[in-house]
């Protein structure tokens, strides 16, 4: 097991597990949410290969719309 | 009294504040900004930069007041309730009387791939109040190709964000999120609720970004994102726009690009439906109220008809949309529609 600080908090996760495998633990899905590791930005294509590392920093931001709109386009 | 003194009496304590004097001030009321959405962020946004003094301000939005509005849609009262008065009717009427030197103007209309160069053109910046992420990316679409800084902000249950975007000098909201949630994916108003406190929290945020936007020309480099309920006051690093981006980056523009067709769509918070003929039609309101009116109780003021349809309640705009309350099925919506407005 390695610590984290996730979000301000700190958390035991288990060693050598993805940013995208994070995610997964978490029940959160990565089209909603953008990742800081140590206070830069992690690009999306990066998540499957970032190996989240002891001690690290992670702020995990939720992509919010407020309300949800269910869109259906239909053509007349 | 002179109107220039009068004027420096008003805005004395934010005159004050060192980082803006007398030329930020200034700045501020030549200002021209739009406020898109005026529910509980639009709101809130809304008083914030008309008490600041701004030069123009311009709200749109689709939407009517409802009672359940009340809880956090702070510029609205029961009596716009009761009447079923437009949102940026309403808006307009309420920031007019707050602060009659700013130029208020409020359009009951939906901000379309159609419609968002009349709406959104000429102006300085461009204030997210919107419930919707499709809204957001045409915003955001719209802001990048014609290089207009505008800032992002929504809410969910306790959580909120902010983000001020500044055309390819910081990350656009693609280059953060590049896709459409799926549907379905995402919390709802109405299964999460919505506290006013991360409303008013949001906004003033908003509006911080504004004011410094107009009066020193940058936005925050960073990403807020909070929880009042937990006590978290959090914020990223947004970076630099990402070179992969399809907006700022490939200019794919997509939802710029607007489809033809009838347009239903659920609404936020409530068991309601809209259906939005594209490009907009002009209805004579008159004549289909006194239509309906053989069959039906039919409730009219100047800017919409209401319709009570056995279980279902019509709301009508002029413009041609149409607001269906009591179901939530799409097709549904769009047959009542199609039955009582017409194809």
């Amino acid at each position: 097991m390695i610590e984290i600080q996730l979000n301000g908090q700190k958390k035991e996760i288990r060693a050598a597990i993805t940013l995208a495998h994070l995610l997964d633990e978490l029940k959160l899905k990565p089209e909603r949410v953008a990742i800081e590791v140590n206070r830069e930005i992690v690009k999306r294509d990066q998540w499957s290969s970032c190996v989240v590392q002891d001690g690290d920093s992670i702020e995990i931001v939720h992509f919010v719309g407020g309300g949800s709109i269910s869109r259906c386009q239909t053509n007349s | 009294m002179s109107d220039v003194s009068g004027k420096q009496n008003r805005y004395s304590r934010q005159v004050l504040f060192p980082a803006i004097g007398e030329a930020g001030q200034e700045k501020i009321s030549r200002s021209r900004i739009v406020v898109v959405g005026c529910g509980a962020l639009g709101s809130v946004s809304s008083e914030m930069l008309v008490r600041a003094g701004v030069g123009y301000l311009r709200v749109i939005d689709r939407d009517f007041v409802e009672l359940n509005n009340l809880q956090r849609q702070s510029l609205f009262t029961e009596s716009d309730a009761d009447q079923t008065i437009p949102k940026a009717i309403a808006a307009q009427k309420a920031l007019r009387r707050i602060n009659s030197g700013v130029s208020v103007e409020g359009l009951v209309q939906d901000l379309t791939a159609d419609s968002i160069a009349d709406v959104c053109d000429g102006f300085d910046l461009l204030v997210d109040g919107t419930d919707n992420f499709e809204t957001r990316y045409l915003i955001n679409d719209f802001a990048v190709q014609r290089g207009i800084p505008w800032v992002y902000g929504a809410a969910l249950g306790s959580y909120g964000v902010c983000l001020g975007i500044e055309p390819r000098k910081s990350p656009c909201i693609r280059c953060l999120f590049p896709d459409l949630p799926p549907r379905g994916s995402v919390e709802t108003c109405d299964t999460a609720g919505i506290l006013s406190s991360v409303i008013h929290v949001v906004s003033a945020t908003q509006v911080s970004q504004v004011l410094r936007f107009l009066v020193e020309g940058r936005f925050s480099s960073r990403m807020l994102h909070v929880d009042v309920w937990k006590d978290e006051w959090r914020s990223i690093a947004a970076g630099q726009p990402d070179a992969t981006c399809p907006c700022c980056a490939k200019e794919q523009f997509e939802f710029l690009a607007g489809e033809q067709g009838t347009f239903v769509t659920q609404l936020c918070g409530r068991d309601a439906v809209q259906v939005r003929p594209s490009p907009s039609v002009s209805l004579d309101l008159h004549e289909i109220g006194e239509r309906l009116r053989r069959s039906f109780e039919v409730r009219s003021n100047p800017y919409l008809i209401r319709v009570q349809i056995d279980e279902l309640e019509m709301v009508l705009f002029a413009d041609g949309r149409a607001v269906i309350k009591g179901l939530s099925d799409l097709s549904a919506a769009r047959a009542v529609y199609a039955k009582y407005v017409g194809n």
